[in-house]
């Protein structure tokens, strides 16, 4: 990735333009001042619908606080500069964004939508009966002034939309290095799949709350700016309207594109300036609109900049396509010798004789059926130690309790000799324990090469940090462990290719690749072999016990070849019990596994061989 | 304070208000939690209902339109989208709505109109301690008969059975040989007509606009929020809280009342995120 400005000059290129070419085409100085405006609340709502799959249908709140908060000091003569009053509008925008957003990204999906909603109406009563004495109620607030610069005011018209695109512009840039950054890569990784991002030890939550702020920031700005550039806040900024107004210009124009907003209102509002002037046409605006909305989100749900994006993108992919091999024979597979990873979890400082992971008496009861009960074993540092069992033994579920994915019934896990029972996955991958999954919780629509990025970004900067303005790749810790895991399951000469693209033998590989990349210290591999080739089954075998050199692995599989070549001690479950604990040997002779295995068939076989006996 | 019979009649108000918001609410309810789709165009819906009992009023019209609607509308998109991610059922949805809306505004004008309340429900009724709007006091009596009956055919009828399963497995059922779909088609219809029943039988009480859906639609989703996703007794009793909170409030001061609905929206979800009948998990 070389740092390109394409974007970004092409933006200051259009901006500089647009008054030059766009008057002929039916816009006012008015309507461009607008169509800014609406793009930089998109911007922020762009970062956290498009980039973060986060559905706000209560952007209005902020820009009508951020609004109000500027035209209010400005109009009670409490601060005297614009600057400063729109600065305290976006502040106070913030501050209710990170309230609002406390609550709301607690749930998921539809819920946060209904939150984000009631909030925005809630704002909408507040300013329009019990603040009415200070926001004006339903007249609003008029005679906001305009700013001044350098002495010069900088009125309606041509002066203001120059610094409209500037400020547009500033934040266009702000957005895109948000985007860009390790930051914007986790916020990226949330939308593909949130389960995944908070096991590698990234704390969902807390970037979802920031992301909720900076959109609630940039529509505090837009709403301080809707009073300058009108003279007068109107309290229909609150409305349900404008955060509906908002989702529709966004996904006309183009989901997760940060342009999309701005050139959904630029139809919008054209469309609403120019078919007015239509006779008899005049009131169906906003039906054709809605009908050109439906089409989008059933027909082309990438919206108008999307489809661009798409296309280019595309396009791009297929020239690099052309150099990339595609999964050739066995050499391909074949893992190298596991370079040293270069970011460790933090290794808890204890006696040899702690065993790495411990389970004590574990058990999980759903309703009446006790999938895993009272199981304990010890797994030694440094070890392989298998899971074995047949089909509904409880294996899985034992492996979710020991990376505290699901709470156990009763009993507790401890690592290193400390409890990590109840801390949930995100601080269990923070402390070491990393974990492959039966089946594939990729980051699909992302490159292999950023797939195992997220999972290195949290062991390098721990659960939660805002370095909005980094590059994601500038990291030299976190590149070194990238490469290396990307090296270690033979995935380099696919680094750049997005994740759905893979072939599934890749695809689990990649699995593997990013719990490797938390740097863990115990390493969960659930089947990992399931649904691989004969040859991909050796590459993988020889893999697991290149990694096993440096640390833990606890591993369930159903290929007994592979357990009894790698393991060390085996850990045999039956319908949730523990049946048997010992040495591969050991586990081979033992009677109870013998006929839990071949079941009823065993006792069958034993009363034949009687007969002929 | 407010004397003692302004609260009570408030209090009334807050139930007609309440039972309203209920049968608005379960229509909602009843799809999100059969369907997994939240409709962003249940407010439009009740504001065709409304305009269906102005046409009514002012001339021979039909109560069957907004069984074409849903039929309609379910076939035509919201089927498309039951596999889709939930945001794309919600922006599907909320475009419907607000063509729904822009249709009605070019058909009836934006201008607010009156529905004469109707002869057999006009005059007041003196309750012994309180005089109250006679209509008002029937309304209570409808609906709660219309909710009984919704829960009779979702509870205690085969359909309702077998929209519970398709739900769980839409496939299995299928291969059982029972028509998923037209269950899910049925579901999606009663809980239209719902939201367009209510706006008929509101109608008389406020005016009838073509925006007036999406101040319903936002308090019918805090009834569910309250009320717990999914769950028919939730979005009953979710409905009369909400109409009490709103009325009584009104009584100390009315500047509050529809914030102070929201204020209680978000202390539940502080305390009790999965509403007062929802379980975690679903939706």
């Amino acid at each position: 990735m070389t740092r390109r400005l394409g974007p970004e000059l092409a933006m200051a290129l259009v901006l500089i333009a647009a008054p030059f070419v766009l008057p002929h085409l039916g816009f006012s100085f008015d309507l461009l001042q607008r169509i800014l405006d609406w793009g930089i609340i998109g911007l922020g709502f762009d970062l956290l619908f498009g980039a973060t799959g986060l559905l706000s249908f209560g952007q209005a709140a902020f820009y009508g606080t951020g609004g109000f908060v500027s035209a209010y000091l400005l109009t009670a003569h409490i601060v005297g500069s614009v600057w400063l009053a729109l600065a305290i509008g976006t502040v106070a925008a913030g501050v209710f964004g990170l309230l609002v957003g406390w609550l709301a990204v607690r749930r998921i999906g539809i819920y946060f939508t209904m939150i984000t909603l009631a909030f925005g109406q809630m704002a909408f009563f507040l300013e329009n009966s019990p603040l009415a004495g200070l926001t004006g109620g339903e007249n609003g607030l008029p005679g906001v002034p305009v700013p001044s610069l350098a002495g010069h005011k900088l009125t309606a018209g041509e002066p203001l939309y120059w610094a409209l695109a500037i400020i547009f512009l500033a934040g266009f840039v702000l957005a895109r290095r948000i985007l860009h950054s390790p930051f914007g890569t986790v916020l990226r990784a949330i939308k593909q799949n949130t389960a995944r991002a908070g096991m590698t030890g990234q704390s969902v939550p807390a970037y979802k709350l920031a992301v909720f702020v900076i959109a609630a920031l940039y529509a505090g700005l837009a709403g301080g700016l809707l009073g300058v550039l009108q003279s007068y806040m109107p309290p229909d900024a609150f409305m349900l309207d404008t955060s509906g107004q908002l989702v529709v210009q966004t996904v006309i124009g183009g989901v997760g594109t940060l342009i999309g907003p701005l050139v959904g209102a630029t139809i919008w509002l054209w469309l609403r300036d120019n078919l007015q002037l239509i006779p008899h046409l005049g009131a169906l605006w906003k039906l054709v609109l809605g009908l050109i909305f439906i089409a989008l989100v059933v027909v082309l749900k990438r919206g108008i900049a999307g489809e661009v994006a798409f296309l280019v993108s595309r396009r791009r992919a297929h020239a690099a396509g052309e150099g990339v091999p595609e999964e050739g024979g066995e050499a391909a597979v074949m893992p190298v010798k596991a370079p040293a990873l270069a970011l460790h979890a933090p290794f808890a400082v204890t006696g040899p004789d702690v065993p790495a992971l411990r389970a004590i008496s574990l058990s999980k009861f759903y309703g009446g059926l006790h999938a895993v009960e009272g199981v304990s074993f010890d797994v030694r540092r440094g070890s392989i130690h298998a899971v074995i069992g047949p089909n509904g033994a409880g294996k899985s579920t034992l492996f979710k309790m020991l990376k505290d994915e699901i709470p156990p019934t009763a009993g507790q896990v401890e690592l290193f000799g400390s409890r990590i029972t109840g801390l949930g996955p995100t601080r269990t991958a923070q402390l070491g324990v990393g974990k492959s999954n039966q089946l594939n919780q990729l980051f699909l629509d992302m490159t292999a090469e950023e797939n195992v990025r997220i999972a290195a970004l949290a062991r390098a900067r721990g659960t939660f940090r805002t370095d909005l303005w980094r590059r994601a790749n500038s990291l030299p810790e976190v590149e070194l462990q990238v490469r290396a895991a990307i090296e270690t399951v033979g995935l380099t000469h696919r680094a750049q290719v997005p994740a759905h693209v893979l072939p599934y033998g890749e695809k689990r590989r990649l699995e593997i690749g990013i719990a490797l990349a938390t740097g863990p210290n115990v390493l969960l591999l659930d089947e990992p072999l399931a649904g691989m080739s004969p040859a991909e089954r050796v590459a993988t075998r020889a893999l697991v016990r290149e990694i096993a050199r440096t640390r833990t692995l606890v591993i369930v599989e159903h290929d007994m070849d592979a357990i009894f070549e790698l393991a060390e001690r085996i850990t045999v479950l039956y319908e949730g019990r523990l049946l048997a604990e010992g040495t591969p040997e050991e586990i081979q002779r033992n009677q109870a596994v013998q006929d839990a295995y071949l079941g009823g068939m065993h006792e069958e076989g034993m009363q034949g061989e009687g007969v002929h006996a | 304070m407010p004397s003692a019979p302004l609260l009570l009649s408030q209090a009334f108000n807050g139930l007609a208000l309440g039972t309203l918001l209920a049968l608005v609410s379960s229509g909602l309810t009843i799809i999100l939690g059969t369907l997994g789709v939240l409709n962003f165009a249940h407010g439009a819906l009740f504001m065709l209902g409304a305009y269906a009992m102005y046409v009514v009023a002012t001339a021979t019209g039909s109560y069957v339109l907004a069984v074409v609607v849903g039929v309609a509308l379910e076939r035509g998109l919201v089927r498309l989208f039951y596999a889709r991610p939930h945001e794309d059922q919600i922006l599907v949805t909320f475009g419907a709505g607000i063509v729904f809306t822009e249709i009605a505004r070019a058909i009836f004008g934006g201008n607010a109109l009156t529905v004469p309340t109707p002869s057999w429900g006009q005059g007041i009724v003196h309750l012994g301690f309180l005089f109250y709007p006679t209509y008002r006091l029937q309304l209570i009596g409808i609906i709660a008969a219309l909710l009984i009956a919704l829960y009779l055919v979702l509870y205690r009828t085969s359909i309702g059975l077998v929209v519970r399963a398709g739900i769980e497995d839409a496939r299995m059922v299928g291969i059982l040989g029972i028509n998923v779909r037209r269950a899910f088609l049925a579901v999606f219809v009663i809980g239209v007509v719902t939201a367009g029943v209510s706006g008929m039988l509101y109608a008389p009480i406020i005016s009838v606009e073509p925006d007036m859906g999406s101040n319903f639609l936002v308090q019918a989703f805090v009834v569910i929020v309250i009320g717990g996703l999914g769950s028919f007794p939730g979005a009953v009793v979710g409905g009369i809280v909400a109409g009490e909170i709103i009325a009584l409030t009104s009584a100390f001061n009315a500047a509050y009342s529809d914030v102070m609905l929201y204020a209680v929206m978000a202390l539940l979800l502080v305390l009790r995120p999965q509403g007062l009948f929802g379980s975690e998990g679903r939706v």
